[in-house]
């Protein structure tokens, strides 16, 4: 079930929460709408599932405009954040929700029920409360509640946000799983961009109640619309430079820029990640910075080197592999030289 | 975490160790006094009321209570007017209680406010209120005689008036309730397909029930001992509109000391299962508060 989204306006009093919002979400994807706090995210997923209603703009699942249809009709599974467990019900009881309140026959219950506890493995769990269970737990009951009533879309607000790292990071490859395994259309929430890239086959970055790209992972990362999106994305270093004849240039250091081939200066943002930036003990000609290592961090799969660059009194973040690091022999106090793999630059006019 | 286990029941064997620091003095001799306030204040006069009660022995006493018919309706007629006063608390309780905890609307500061009213205003204004709005004098009592309709110095008012000061406390204890718990089980349930009933039914009542039933309760027991408004619209008919502690006073009047003491010992009976009944809920419902805070709190243990 494709589920669109045209033209979604909806305000809390004075304070938009979505401007003008389109969104296409193709049949069995797994999307998700990466965003900071604010940004209007969950009001979105609650719009699509029923438990809001947009002041202008039309939610269609399939080609059926469901905008004005409740929560009930719309039978859409809805995982909550804090999962919004029935506490005085049992874990089996919680399950079966769904299908009580549809009088559905009591023995296709208890099997469908046994079948979605092993599903989401809390199989002879059924008889504990929720308050009996941990963190992660809770989030497969929620999880198995939602597909109890055979939805035709799934979504999930914050699904990891209230567990702890180890066991977010077995529930993403675990969700991811079971995605594949019911090939069901969902969208989750979040504002963890490593979350987003990991899980999903589609992202939708918002900001301000506004979607500000939408696509693949990859295409997402590799290709950021704005700055915005670049800086969400993970870190990265901002300069502020020029372009003029197609490159462009910061004090000593110049990159090719081909897409700004006119003949003028002007000034814009370059934004360069840690992982693309080269470390040198000499100057390679007119493409590097000179820069001296404040800190280094070698914890982790890669190093992390702070560098302060001697022109200019910025900050800089450089990740370079364990090797790399080793061969370089980096000391704090040491002058070396910065070089940027990549550059994405930014008419300034676009920069928050 | 294994040291802040540690450290805390170092903590515990701290304080206990401050507060017995205090002279023996004091900590006896405030002990007296809350002991003395309790025994002669309440102890006393609660003893009091049935060995005056049961003074003339069983017989006398079942004699004083089902013997005379006029008492026995004073009996019969609170039991009749406490549970409609019950069931309008309830009703008005978990409407008012559901509109304040669930929604925003202009006005709903005032009418939390205006919720407690009946609890400020004394309960004798509360029953003149009644007499000029359905009295004969008031603005409803000509029409309501035409139509054949008699409130004030009948039944209908004493119910009127035992609603009236017993307004406030179903709603008051689920406001905390259900703030405290939140509505986010109940969009879960209207997600999962449940109805508007289905909701209320299945979800909101089995998490409010300790509180609701602590307001029913508490609310009897007003009604059951309401006096003052009662005593205004009542006329103080006898056989008519006295209710078991307008009966009690008549009695008392007549120098009829036993029967008035039978009938209070009733009341003072009442009151004694109401408060023990009472500390097992607030016990109840104090867990369930406790429980609601814990499973909406982040559980980060490992699954």
């Amino acid at each position: 079930m494709s589920i669109t989204v045209k033209n979604i306006t909806k305000r809390f009093g004075s304070f938009t929460a979505l401007d003008d919002v389109s969104l296409e979400v193709p049949n069995g994807s797994l999307l998700a709408l990466l965003g900071p706090s604010g940004s209007g995210k969950t009001t979105l997923l609650r719009i699509i599932a029923g438990l809001d209603v947009p002041d202008s703009g039309s939610v269609l699942c399939q080609d059926e405009d469901v905008t004005r249809q409740s929560a009930r009709d719309r039978n859409v599974g809805f995982v909550f954040q804090h999962y919004a467990l029935f506490r005085h019900m049992s874990v089996f009881e919680n399950v079966a929700f769904g299908m009580r309140v549809r009088k559905q026959p009591k023995k296709l219950i208890a099997e469908r029920v046994n079948e979605l506890l092993q599903l989401v493995r809390l199989d002879g769990l059924g008889r504990r409360y929720p308050a009996q269970l941990s963190g992660g737990q809770r989030q497969r009951v929620a999880l198995a509640r939602a597909l109890a009533i055979q939805p035709k879309v799934l979504l999930l607000d914050e699904p990891f946000g209230a567990l702890d790292a180890k066991v977010r990071q077995e529930l993403r490859g675990w969700l991811r799983r079971l995605h594949h395994e019911i090939n069901m259309t969902s969208v989750f929430v979040t504002h963890d961009q490593e979350e987003a890239f990991e899980v999903a086959d589609r992202v939708v970055v918002m900001n301000h109640g506004r979607v500000e790209q939408a696509g693949a992972p990859d295409e997402v990362f590799e290709h950021p619309a704005n700055p915005f999106v670049m800086d969400f994305l993970g870190n990265v270093n901002v300069f502020h430079g020029r372009v003029q004849n197609g490159r462009a240039m910061l004090g000593t250091m110049e990159v090719a820029c081909p897409e700004y081939p006119h003949q003028e200066a002007r000034p814009v943002a370059l934004y360069v990640r840690p992982h693309e930036l080269d470390i040198e003990h000499s100057a390679n000609g007119s493409g590097s910075l000179k820069a001296r290592v404040e800190r280094v961090n070698p914890a982790g799969s890669v190093t992390k080197v702070f560098l302060l660059a001697t022109d200019f009194e910025f900050g800089l973040n450089v990740e370079i592999s364990p090797e790399r690091y080793v061969e370089l022999a980096l000391k704090t106090g040491d002058t070396v030289y910065v070089s940027p793999r990549k550059v994405r630059v930014f008419m300034p006019e676009y920069v928050i | 975490m294994a040291s802040v286990t540690h450290i805390i029941p170092v903590q515990g064997r701290v304080a206990p160790a401050i507060a017995s620091r205090d002279p023996a003095v004091v900590r006896w001799g405030l002990t007296l006094v809350a002991i003395l306030t309790i025994g002669v204040l309440i102890v006393v006069p609660v003893v009091n009321v049935f060995y005056q009660a049961f003074a003339g022995g069983l017989v006398a006493y079942w004699e004083n209570l089902v013997g005379d018919p006029d008492t026995l309706h004073s009996i019969l007629l609170t039991l009749a007017v406490a549970p409609v006063a019950v069931v309008a608390n309830l009703i008005f309780g978990v409407a008012a209680a559901w509109a304040i905890a669930r929604f925003q609307f202009p006005g709903r500061a005032l009418l939390t406010a205006l919720i407690d009213l009946p609890f400020s205003v004394s309960p004798v204004v509360a029953g003149l209120m009644l007499v000029l709005l359905f009295g004969m004098q008031g603005y409803f009592g000509p029409w309501l005689r035409d139509h054949g309709v008699q409130i004030i110095f009948a039944t209908p008012g004493l119910m009127l008036a035992t609603c009236f000061v017993t307004l406030p406390f179903v709603a008051r204890e689920l406001i905390p309730v259900m703030e405290a718990i939140g509505s986010e089980e109940e969009t879960a349930a209207i997600s999962l397909g449940a109805s508007g009933w289905q909701m209320f039914l299945r979800v909101t009542v089995p998490n409010i029930k300790w509180g609701l039933l602590y307001g029913i309760i508490l609310c009897n027991a007003r009604a059951i001992g309401e006096f003052g408004a009662v005593y205004v619209v009542s006329g103080h008919v006898t056989g008519r509109t006295d209710t078991m502690p307008l009966r009690v006073e008549k009695l008392f009047q007549e120098y009829n000391n036993p029967a008035s003491f039978a009938v209070a010992s009733l009341l003072t009976l009442l009151a004694l299962v109401t408060l023990l009944v009472k500390v097992v809920l607030e016990h109840k419902t104090r867990r369930d508060l406790a429980e609601s805070a814990r499973s909406t709190s982040i559980a980060g243990d490992a699954s």
